[in-house]
C-alpha cells in the first residue's frame, strides 16, 4: 500500500483497522497451526481415541442376545420373573432360535449365555435338534424336550442376559457379581482372582518404580556432574539396551538367571552358596528383569532435569553454612522433583502394562492384569472380561495419576 | 612485580586473610595461581580483578573453600584454612547467577542460613525481618525468586549472604547478568552497604570500571600472577607495568628505549627520530626498550599543546563523537591508534581526517614501562 492512497483515503478509525489486520494475520497463524498438527491429531483420534473408546464400550456391550433374538428379548422385557414367560414369547424364541443357525448367531448365543451357567450351550443345541417345524403349544414342546425350559431359574437366566448393557463383565473384574435378586454380592471365596491380581500388579509396577528409582537416581546424578566427555561415554552405556529387543532381553535373564545358568554357578563355584537359587520363574525374576527394561526410562528424565541444576545451588548452601549432605537434600534434590515425578510416572504405567516379561520370567503367582486380558482376548474369546480388565486398569492407572499429580504438585514449587 | 612491597607498608595489624605463597594447578602442568600473596584487612573492600582464565576465581574459591590450593596456605587471622571446609568457613557469598533457591521463597531463601545454623527461631524472625526491611523487599518475602527482576533478585543475594553476619563476603562478578544502568546503582549500593556495616568484602570481576568504582584497593590479576595491588587512583596514575595499564582504562602504548636517567624522569626516545620526557616505571635503566604509558584524556591538540614541552606532528585518521567529548584518533610515530581525547566545547570544527595536527603532553603525563 503506498504512503499516497492511504493519505487520499478518508481513514478508517486506525484501531478498528489494526484489529481487523491483527485478527487475519492471525487467523492465518491459526490455520498454519492447525495444520501442522491435524496429521497427528487423525493419527491419534484413530490409534489411539477410537480403540480406547470401543474398549471402554466392550466392558460393557451386551448386545449378543438382543442381536441374534429381537423378539425373545423384547418379550422378556414385560415378563415379571414369576412362572413362565408368555406362550408368544416361547414361539419366538422357538423361531428365533431356529433362525440362528444361520449366520453364526447360535455360537454366540450359547457362547454369551453359558457365562451364565454351562449348560446353556448344550441346552441350545439339544433342544435345535429336538425342535419340530411348528406347534400348537411351543411351552409343552420344549418342556418336553428339555424339562430345563420348564424351570423359572432359567428363564430368569435367559432375562438376566439379554439387556443390551450389563455391569457383570466390569463386577466380575472385581470378584463381585449379582445375586439372586440383583444385589451386588461377593463371589465365592474360592474363585476370587482379580483383586489379588490387580494388587499384585500394583505391587509389582510400584516395586520396579522404586527400585528403578533407587537405581537411576544415584547414576543420573554422576551423569549429570561429570564432565562431557565421560558422561557421553556411560550415556551410551544406559542406552545399550534398547539395541535389543525386548524378548531377547528377557531370554537372556532366563539364561543367567536359572538353576544352572551364569549367576548360579559363578555363585556356587566362589563358595558363596551350596545349592543354587530360584532366581526365575518367580517373582525375583520379574523384577530383575522388568527393572533392567525400564530403568533407562527412568535415568534419562532424571538427567535431564538433573542436568539443569547448576552446581552453583549446592555450593551456595554450603557456603550458607549447611552440611553438603544437608546441602544436597534441602537444596538440590527438591530441584529434581520434577524429573523424579516424570521418572517414576513413566516407569510405573509402563511396568502396570507388563505382559511378555512376567508370562516369561514369572511363575503363575507372579502373572499380571495384562496376562489375563491377553487369555481373555486370544483363549477364551471373552472380549467383555479382557474389555472389563483393561478399563479397570486404566480407571486405577489415572486415579493413581491424579494422587500422584496432587502430591507432587503441593511439593514441586519450580515455576518457570 | 611489587606484591607485597605496597601490602606490608600500608598497615600493620594482623591481616583478617593472608595468602602465603599459594599456587594452584588443575593438571599438574599449568599454574593457574603463581605464587600468590595477599593480605586482606579488616574493613576492607578488596578486588581481584582480570581477565577471563587470570586466576582471580579460583583465588575466590580457594578462599571459599569450593578449591584446595595445590601448595602454600590461606590463613584467617592466625587459622590456617586449608583444611576447614566450606560450610565451616563462616563466609557470606554472592555468586555470579545469584544462585537463588528457586523452589524456596525470597523469605526461606535469607532465613536458609540462619536454620543451618540452628539459631532460636525469634532471633530468626528478627534478623530475617530486619534485612528485609533493609533491602526494601518486606512486600516480596513470600515471592519466588524467578518471580523477581534482577537488581531484586540481587539484593535478595546479598541479603542472604549478609544475614548470618559472617566475618568475610566473597563475591564472584555478582553484577555480571544486570544492565548497564542496573549495574552502576547496585555498584554503589552494594559499596555504601560496606561502609555503613563495616563489612570485608572480597570482589571478583573483569570490569575494571566497577572495580575502580567500589575498591579500597584493587588486585589487579594477570597470568595467575598479581600484576599490582593499590588503590583505584595509584592504579589509573601509576600502573607498575604495560599490562596493567592497558588493563586500567584508556590507554595509547608507544615502543620505545630508555635515553637517560634522572632520578625518576627520564628521557625516551621513540618511532624515528622522536623523543619525549617521561616518569620512569619500576625496573628500567638507561639503554632499557621500554613502552611509554600515555593516557588519551592528558592528550592536547594544536592549540591547547603550544605551552607543552613535548609536541609533535601527527596526522588525523577519524574522529569519534560521543557526547561529552570527541576520540580523535591519529597516526603518531608509526602508532595508526594513538587516540587523543578532546572536549566538545575546545575542539575546532576545521580539523578534517587526514589533516596534520600538533599532539602534546607534559612529562609527568607519560610512564615509560617494562617492555616485557
Amino acid at each position: 500500500m503506498s504512503t499516497n492512497a492511504v493519505a487520499a483515503r478518508p481513514e478508517a478509525p486506525p484501531e478498528a483497522n489494526l484489529k481487523k489486520q491483527l485478527k487475519r494475520a492471525d487467523r492465518l497463524r491459526k490455520f498454519k497451526a492447525i495444520g501442522l498438527v491435524a496429521p497427528l491429531a487423525l493419527f491419534l483420534i484413530v490409534v489411539f481415541v477410537l480403540p480406547i473408546g470401543s474398549m471402554l464400550w466392550r466392558s460393557v456391550d451386551n448386545t449378543e442376545l438382543e442381536s441374534v433374538m429381537p423378539r425373545t428379548v423384547a418379550g422378556l422385557q414385560q415378563w415379571d420373573g414369576s412362572g413362565l414367560p408368555e406362550e408368544a414369547t416361547l414361539a419366538a424364541f422357538a423361531a428365533e432360535l431356529r433362525d440362528s443357525r444361520r449366520g453364526g448367531g447360535l455360537g454366540k448365543v450359547g457362547r454369551r449365555l453359558n457365562y451364565e451357567d454351562n449348560q446353556y450351550r448344550g441346552l441350545l443345541m439339544r433342544t435345535l435338534r429336538g425342535l419340530p417345524a411348528s406347534s400348537e403349544n411351543w411351552t409343552q414342546t420344549l418342556v418336553e424336550i428339555d424339562p430345563a425350559w420348564g424351570e423359572t431359574t432359567t428363564w430368569r437366566e435367559i432375562q438376566r442376559a439379554s439387556p443390551p448393557v450389563t455391569d457383570r463383565y466390569v463386577l466380575a473384574s472385581l470378584d463381585l457379581e449379582r445375586g439372586a435378586n440383583g444385589e451386588i454380592q461377593r463371589i465365592d471365596a474360592q474363585d476370587r482372582i482379580y483383586q489379588s491380581v490387580f494388587q499384585r500388579t500394583m505391587v509389582i509396577a510400584g516395586g520396579v518404580t522404586l527400585i528403578c528409582l533407587a537405581l537411576g537416581f544415584p547414576l543420573a546424578y554422576l551423569l549429570a556432574t561429570l564432565p562431557p566427555k565421560t558422561s557421553n561415554m556411560l550415556m551410551i552405556l544406559v542406552l545399550l539396551p534398547f539395541w535389543t529387543s525386548l524378548l531377547v532381553r528377557t531370554a537372556a535373564w532366563i539364561i543367567l538367571l536359572q538353576s544352572n545358568g551364569l549367576v548360579n554357578q559363578s555363585l556356587i563355584a566362589s563358595g558363596i552358596i551350596d545349592t543354587p537359587l530360584q532366581l526365575v520363574f518367580n517373582r525375583i525374576g520379574v523384577f530383575f528383569a522388568m527393572v533392567h527394561i525400564l530403568l533407562p526410562f527412568m535415568i534419562l528424565p532424571l538427567y535431564s532435569v538433573m542436568k539443569g541444576i547448576s552446581p552453583s545451588y549446592q555450593r551456595a548452601a554450603v557456603s550458607l553454612g549447611a552440611h553438603p549432605f544437608a546441602a544436597f537434600w534441602q537444596v538440590y534434590a527438591p530441584q529434581t522433583i520434577s524429573g523424579v515425578a516424570a521418572g517414576t510416572i513413566l516407569v510405573f504405567i509402563m511396568a502396570l502394562g507388563y505382559y511378555i516379561t512376567p508370562a516369561l520370567v514369572g511363575g503363575p503367582a507372579d502373572q499380571m492384569v495384562s496376562y489375563y486380558v491377553a487369555y481373555y482376548t486370544n483363549t477364551t474369546n471373552n472380549w467383555g472380561m479382557a474389555a472389563a480388565l483393561g478399563s479397570i486398569l486404566l480407571a486405577l492407572t489415572l486415579l493413581l495419576y491424579l494422587v500422584y499429580h496432587r502430591l507432587v504438585n503441593r511439593k514441586q514449587l519450580i515455576r518457570s | 612485580m611489587l606484591t607485597n612491597t605496597s601490602l606490608s607498608s600500608s598497615d600493620h595489624s594482623t591481616p583478617l586473610v593472608r595468602f602465603d605463597a599459594v599456587q594452584k594447578t588443575y593438571d599438574g602442568e599449568n599454574l593457574v595461581v603463581k605464587d600468590l600473596n595477599l593480605s586482606i584487612h579488616k574493613g576492607e573492600f578488596v578486588t581481584l580483578l582480570g581477565p577471563s582464565g587470570s586466576g582471580k576465581t579460583t583465588c575466590l574459591m580457594m578462599l571459599a573453600g569450593f578449591e584446595v590450593p595445590t601448595s602454600g596456605d590461606i590463613f584467617l587471622e592466625s587459622q590456617r584454612l586449608n583444611s576447614v571446609p566450606p560450610h565451616k568457613r563462616n563466609f557470606g557469598m554472592v555468586f555470579q547467577n545469584y544462585a537463588l533457591f528457586p523452589h524456596m521463597t525470597v523469605e526461606e531463601n535469607i532465613r536458609y542460613p540462619l536454620k543451618t545454623r540452628r539459631l532460636p527461631a525469634a532471633e530468626i524472625e528478627r534478623k530475617v525481618s530486619d534485612i528485609l526491611d533493609m533491602i526494601q523487599l518486606r512486600e516480596f518475602a513470600k515471592r519466588r525468586p524467578t518471580q523477581l527482576s534482577g537488581g531484586q533478585q540481587q539484593r535478595v543475594a546479598l541479603a542472604r549472604s549478609l544475614v548470618f553476619e559472617p566475618q568475610l563476603i566473597l563475591m564472584d562478578e555478582p553484577l555480571g547478568a544486570l544492565d548497564k544502568q542496573l549495574r552502576e546503582r547496585m555498584q554503589l549500593e552494594i559499596k555504601h552497604l560496606h561502609q555503613q556495616l563495616g563489612l570485608t568484602v572480597v570482589f571478583v570481576t573483569h570490569d575494571q570500571s566497577e572495580a575502580l568504582t567500589m575498591s579500597d584497593r584493587v588486585a589487579v590479576f594477570n597470568d595467575g600472577v598479581i600484576q599490582q595491588i593499590d588503590t583505584p587512583t595509584n592504579l589509573y596514575e601509576f600502573p607498575a607495568n604495560a599490562f596493567v595499564a592497558q588493563f586500567i582504562g584508556e590507554n595509547n602504548t608507544l615502543p620505545g628505549r630508555v635515553e637517560s636517567v634522572q632520578g625518576h624522569d627520564c628521557r625516551v626516545s621513540f618511532g624515528e627520530g622522536f623523543s619525549t620526557g617521561a616518569l620512569l616505571g619500576p625496573n628500567l635503566a638507561q639503554g632499557d626498550a621500554t613502552r611509554l604509558s600515555i593516557r588519551p584524556e592528558r592528550v592536547k591538540l594544536n592549540g591547547a599543546a603550544t605551552q607543552l614541552p613535548n609536541r609533535l606532528q601527527g596526522k588525523v585518521h577519524e574522529f569519534i563523537y560521543l557526547g561529552d567529548h570527541l576520540r580523535v584518533r591519529c597516526e603518531l610515530a608509526g602508532n595508526d591508534d594513538f587516540v587523543a581525547r578532546v572536549p566538545v566545547d575546545d575542539f575546532s570544527s576545521q580539523l578534517q581526517p587526514g589533516d596534520i595536527v600538533e599532539l602534546g603532553w607534559r612529562n609527568e603525563d607519560v610512564r615509560a614501562l617494562n617492555a616485557s
